[in-house]
């Protein structure tokens, strides 16, 4: 351990933390495919109405996707404009 | 800035926003960036269309000729959106929506031509998202009157703090939502270019049509529909 800089020390494990976070991935994608889901069956059952469920579902989607969107950020802070190193 | 992908990448990936002007303005270091250039371009190019549809429009004789029918297909589509979510309520805002649906359609989608796309800068996003947020707290002072405050205090009074917060989120929910989605592709297009360098010829078009064209478009929508929903909500339902 003697060997380990402070600097390196933050940078390792920012890194580290950038993938941990970016595990919040899992949300938006079990959400988005149970929404997708849904919308086929809504479309099976009423295939007239396959534009106005398609487009309710793909707004769904985008809501969903904000959660996994906030860790793609924290994700990118910590690897790319790192608050922490300032701290030294 | 980029030392983490020094090994990845066979040249350096390039995403970051740039300053190329720097000057000095009461004291503040004040930089020009990629990002001002991008809007600057985009917001020309919006205005040069704009007056050269506005001045087609006046030679009415008999037929409009393709360019103005395109025209009036696209004031007619967002006007229709418009009306669609907001009913008789978004008639005074067909102006601002139609206007931001343009501009964030064209930035969302100008990585296609080769610009840093503006809206992957949060100091774009946010302002948005701010007027967002005025449009809804206005309306909602306009028409519930008191009741914009009572309302916070609904249904039980020590969800006070909560419903508070549900108000102040929607501009950091809606701006970072659109900001990163097209940060997220421009990153993903700029590693892609940078891990492959010269094998990257062409094939990538598919992730362009991906991150580029159905992304953008598809956060543009959520963005302008989020916003009048949002507006329409704190308006009376008579229609």
């Amino acid at each position: 351990m003697n060997g380990i800089t402070n600097e390196a020390l933050i940078l390792a494990c920012s890194a580290i933390g950038a993938g941990l976070a970016m595990i919040a991935g899992i949300g938006p994608g079990i959400g988005q495919g149970v929404a997708a889901g849904h919308g086929a069956s809504a479309v099976g059952r009423n295939p007239g109405a396959k534009s106005d469920v398609t487009s309710t579902m793909l707004l769904g989607q985008a809501v969903a996707e904000t959660t996994g969107l906030y860790s793609l950020v924290i994700a990118l802070i910590l690897l790319f404009a790192n608050p922490l190193l300032g701290k030294l | 800035m980029g030392n983490g992908l020094g090994i990845l990448a066979a040249k350096e990936a390039d995403f970051m926003i740039h300053s190329l002007v720097k000057f000095n303005l009461f004291g503040q270091d004040l930089y020009l960036t990629t990002t001002h250039v991008s809007l600057l371009i985009i917001c020309v190019g919006l205005i040069i269309f704009g007056f050269v549809a506005r001045a087609k429009l006046k030679v009415i004789d008999g037929k409009p000729g393709g360019f103005q029918n395109a025209v009036e297909l696209i004031v007619e589509m967002l006007d229709g959106m418009v009306h669609g979510s907001m009913g008789k309520n978004g008639i005074p805002y067909r102006n601002y929506i139609g206007t931001l649906f343009i501009f964030l359609l064209i930035s969302n989608i100008s990585g296609l031509l080769g610009l840093r796309p503006p809206t992957a800068d949060y100091g774009v996003t946010f302002p948005l998202g701010v007027i967002t947020f005025f449009i809804i707290q206005i309306n909602n002072i306009r028409y519930n009157k008191f009741g914009a405050f009572t309302e916070l205090f609904k249904p039980l009074p020590f969800l006070f703090p909560i419903n508070l917060i549900g108000e102040i989120a929607v501009p950091f929910s809606l701006s970072l939502r659109l900001f990163g989605n097209v940060l997220s592709g421009t990153v993903i297009m700029a590693l892609l270019y940078g891990l492959l360098s010269n094998v990257a010829i062409a094939w990538p078009g598919f992730l362009h049509i991906y991150f580029d064209i159905f992304s953008g478009a598809i956060q543009t929508y959520v963005f302008c529909m989020l916003t009048m929903v949002f507006t329409n909500n704190k308006m009376p339902q008579n229609n």
